[in-house]
Order: C-alpha cells, then sequence, then structure tokens
C-alpha cells in the first residue's frame, strides 16, 4: 500500500482567544485538485482554521504542511508560503487606493518582483479569467461585492497559488452577486485548482466539493463526501444544520 | 520721504530678502519634518513596545516644549556645552522637532484609520510587513493626513517668524527693523502681516489642489 500524498496536511491544529479554545486540535488532509467546504454554525473556528493554514493566525500547536514541507515555525520563508496559499476574504479587503487592475498587479512587482509590463499583463490576464478586465481601471470604490470579490480572487489566483483558502466568499453578498462569484470559483474547481472554502452555500458544497468537514465547537465533527453528508448524518448537529438548509431551500 | 519712495525702496527689498529667508526655512524643514512625522507616527504604531515608547516620548517633548523655549536651548544654551549652531541651523532643527512632532500625531492619527484587513491582505499575499505598510498602508494613510500636514505647514510659515528671536533676518525680523528705523510700524507690519496671508493662501488652495489629485474615486 503506498501512502497517500496530500498537497495539504494540516496536524491537531489548536488555537485559543483567551479562554475560548477556537480549535481543539483540527486535521485534515487534501489532495491536490480537491475542493473542500467547511460548513458549521458561526463562531466554530472555520475561519480560524483557514487563517491558521497561511499563518495570519499563530496556531498554538500542531502543524501545518504544503507539498510535505512545514508552514507553521517557518520564520521568515512564511512570505513564500504565503505565495502558494491564497486567499479571498468575506470583506474583499481589496486595497481601497490602487485600481481593479493596480490591485492585481502590486504583489507580482512588489513580491515577486516582476518587470512592470509583465506584471500588467499578468495582471490583465487573472482579470479576464474572473470577467472583469472591463473594469480594470476602477476602483474598488466603484465595484459592487460581486465585483470586488471576483478582483480579490484574481488578486490571489495572480501569484500561482497552489491552493486557495476562501473565507466566507460570498456571505457580504446578495443572491444574485453571490451567484457571479460562486461560478467563479466553481471554474476554478474544475480548472483543478485546489480550494478549501469556508461557506455557507449549501448548494455550491454539494456541487463542487471533493468533501464537506461539518465543524463544531472547534472540532470536524463528521466528513465526507457531499452525498455521505447530506443523505446520510451521523452527527445528530450536522443532522439538524443539514436539515435547515433543507426546509428553507424547499 | 514719501509713501511710494519707501514702499520701493525700503519695504520692497527688505521684504524681498526676509522673504526668502523665510522661505528657506520652511522649504528645509517642511520635506524633512514629514519624513520624520511619519518614521516616529509609524514607531508609534507598529514599532515594539520600547520603541514606541521612545516615539511618544518623542511626540510628547517636542509638542510640550515652547517653540521659542527649544530655540533659545539650541541657540544659547547647548554652545556652554561646546555644541554651537549657526542661527539658521538652530532655527531649522527647532521647528523641524516641532513639526515632525505635530505631523507625527496627524499621521499616526490616519494609520489607525486604515482598517486592519488591508495589511491582513497585504500579508496573504505574500509581503512582508514593511512591504505591506509602505505599499498599502502609507499611502492611505498619508492622503487623510494632508489635511493635518498642511495645517502644520501653514502653522510653520507662522512660527518660523521665531527664528527672528536668535537672529535669523526673516520677513518678520526684516519688518521689525525697517520699522524702527523709520518709525513706520503701522504701515510695515500691516505690508508683512498681508505676505504672511498671501502665503497662508497660496498653502491653503495648493492643499486643497493636492487632496482632489489624490483622492481616491468612488
Amino acid at each position: 500500500m503506498t501512502e497517500e500524498k496530500y498537497i495539504l496536511r494540516v496536524e491537531n491544529i489548536k488555537k485559543a482567544f483567551g479562554t475560548n479554545q477556537v480549535l481543539q486540535g483540527v486535521s485534515v488532509n487534501v489532495r491536490k485538485g480537491e475542493t473542500v467546504c467547511f460548513i458549521g454554525p458561526s463562531g466554530t473556528g472555520k475561519s480560524t482554521l483557514l487563517r491558521c493554514i497561511n499563518q495570519l493566525t499563530i496556531p498554538d500547536s500542531g502543524k501545518i504542511f504544503l507539498n510535505d514541507e512545514e508552514v507553521t515555525h517557518a520564520g521568515p520563508r512564511i512570505n513564500y508560503f504565503r505565495q502558494k496559499i491564497g486567499m479571498v476574504f468575506q470583506n474583499f479587503f481589496l486595497f481601497d487606493h490602487l485600481t481593479a487592475v493596480r490591485n492585481v498587479e502590486i504583489a507580482l512587482l512588489k513580491v515577486k518582483k516582476l518587470p512592470p509590463k509583465e506584471a500588467r499583463e499578468k495582471a490583465l490576464y487573472e482579470l479576464r479569467q474572473v470577467g472583469m478586465a472591463d473594469w480594470a481601471d476602477h476602483y474598488p470604490a466603484e465595484l459592487s461585492g460581486g465585483q470586488a470579490q471576483r478582483v480579490s480572487i484574481a488578486r490571489a489566483l495572480a501569484m500561482d497559488p497552489e491552493i486557495m483558502l476562501f473565507d466566507e466568499p460570498t456571505s457580504a453578498l446578495d443572491p444574485e452577486l453571490t451567484r457571479e462569484v460562486l461560478e467563479v470559483m466553481k471554474k476554478l474547481a474544475l480548472q483543478g485548482m485546489t480550494m478549501l472554502v469556508v461557506t455557507h452555500e449549501m448548494g455550491f458544497a454539494c456541487s463542487v466539493a471533493n468533501k464537506i468537514c461539518f465543524m463544531e465547537h472547534g472540532h470536524i465533527k463528521e466528513e465526507g463526501s457531499p452525498a455521505e453528508l447530506l443523505n446520510n448524518p451521523e452527527f445528530e448537529r450536522c443532522k439538524a444544520f443539514i436539515g435547515e438548509f433543507r426546509e428553507y431551500s424547499q | 520721504m514719501d509713501q511710494i519712495t519707501f514702499i520701493l525702496d525700503v519695504m520692497v527689498p527688505a521684504f524681498e530678502s526676509g522673504l526668502l529667508m523665510t522661505l528657506a526655512l520652511v522649504a528645509v524643514t517642511a520635506p524633512i519634518g514629514l519624513l520624520i512625522g511619519i518614521g516616529v507616527a509609524c514607531g508609534r504604531v507598529y514599532g515594539g513596545k520600547g520603541l514606541s515608547w521612545l516615539m511618544q516620548l518623542y511626540a510628547i517633548f517636542f509638542r510640550g516644549c515652547p517653540l521659542l523655549l527649544l530655540l533659545f536651548i539650541l541657540y544659547f544654551g547647548l554652545p556652554s556645552i561646546g555644541i554651537v549652531f549657526t542661527p539658521f541651523v538652530a532655527s531649522v532643527l527647532g521647528f523641524i522637532f516641532c513639526n515632525s512632532a505635530y505631523n507625527s500625531e496627524y499621521i499616526r492619527g490616519s494609520i489607525i484609520s486604515i482598517k486592519e484587513g488591508q495589511l491582513i491582505a497585504a500579508k496573504a499575499l505574500g509581503m512582508t510587513r514593511n512591504q505591506a505598510i509602505i505599499n498599502i498602508v502609507l499611502p492611505q494613510a498619508l492622503r487623510r493626513s494632508i489635511p493635518g500636514i498642511s495645517n502644520e505647514f501653514i502653522y510653520l510659515i507662522k512660527y518660523s517668524s521665531l527664528a527672528y528671536m536668535i537672529t535669523v533676518i526673516e520677513l518678520t525680523g526684516a519688518s521689525k527693523l525697517i520699522a524702527t528705523k523709520y518709525f513706520a510700524y503701522n504701515e510695515t507690519f500691516f505690508a508683512v502681516a498681508l505676505v504672511y496671508l498671501a502665503l497662508v493662501t497660496i498653502t491653503t488652495f495648493g492643499a486643497s489642489a493636492l487632496e482632489k489629485k489624490f483622492a481616491i474615486p468612488g
């Protein structure tokens, strides 16, 4: 039996904020090209888990490996790993003083040190990928939430990441805008991007995810394929959570 | 001597050399004061405990010390311990301390008004903290500081007249000399006040043009 090859390994991550133990030992393994969705009630550590993966939040204990290289305790090398780990935030966090295309190219210029012309071409290419090329010269405040989120996806993709983290990418958007962002994400997944997605969009999770993890109280309480989890949740709380989604979507 | 001759032959040449000195004081002080102000502000917001505390001390001291007293110390006091500055250098030093201390507060306020997400997103892209501060936070914070910094610039134009107290013959000093010599206090001081008013007005318009130029659309 050969050992399975994982692009990302999260081993027993624990994190407390004060007395609040947000992550109580979370482990998850992700294969290349997989989409893993994290669902569950608010405040159960889903976002904290994503932030631990690129060390925006430093876990108290546990280890994280990207391609068998340790991300935790990487020191200054963390900036190398962060280029490999793209991240998209609930509130976009576009750089307010830069146009869409400048948002995408700034890290190419400053971090990857690409020549200006090359950076601009790459940035425009990524904007085209998310359907935002026509808005290249607009500032974030001139964009709708959905447009802003697509630019932020382009910004992350421009670094040629190996995996992408999505932290509730559509929670600040209305249903129509949510759709346009999910379309982009679905396309990405189909292109073979490895994605970890914290979401409340059950429809997306069911149709795109290879694996869904239900989290509660800082644990992954249940994990499995969408079919396993939706049709046959073993865990009571997970059953109730999914049940509520069912009820409202009928 | 009639009024016209007084204005043309006495006032204009005196004001001209005085004005040049005032402009020199301002031109040397303002950019250095701004740079140090940015440094002090960053030190306070992003520095470790020690640096942050040191920068706070800087701001407290130089905002707390009356500027005239500071100039007296620099020019009259320090020579007794062997440090001698020319009047111009002593003035500029005093102005830089004062200007940078106030600027640091305006800039610090702007920095902490920038949402943390900007820094987080920059880090997530692989920028170091310094890259994120320089490329993302400061360009936004400095835009928000323009009104404060130009306010301080206007103060600087006016308090540069204190250099006269340590023998730098700038605009106020030049006017005082001819006012006393010709017993023409009202005309002279009123005229020099108009010159300051003109400088301040130009600055005000310049500042709002700058604000417009750097305004973020949307």
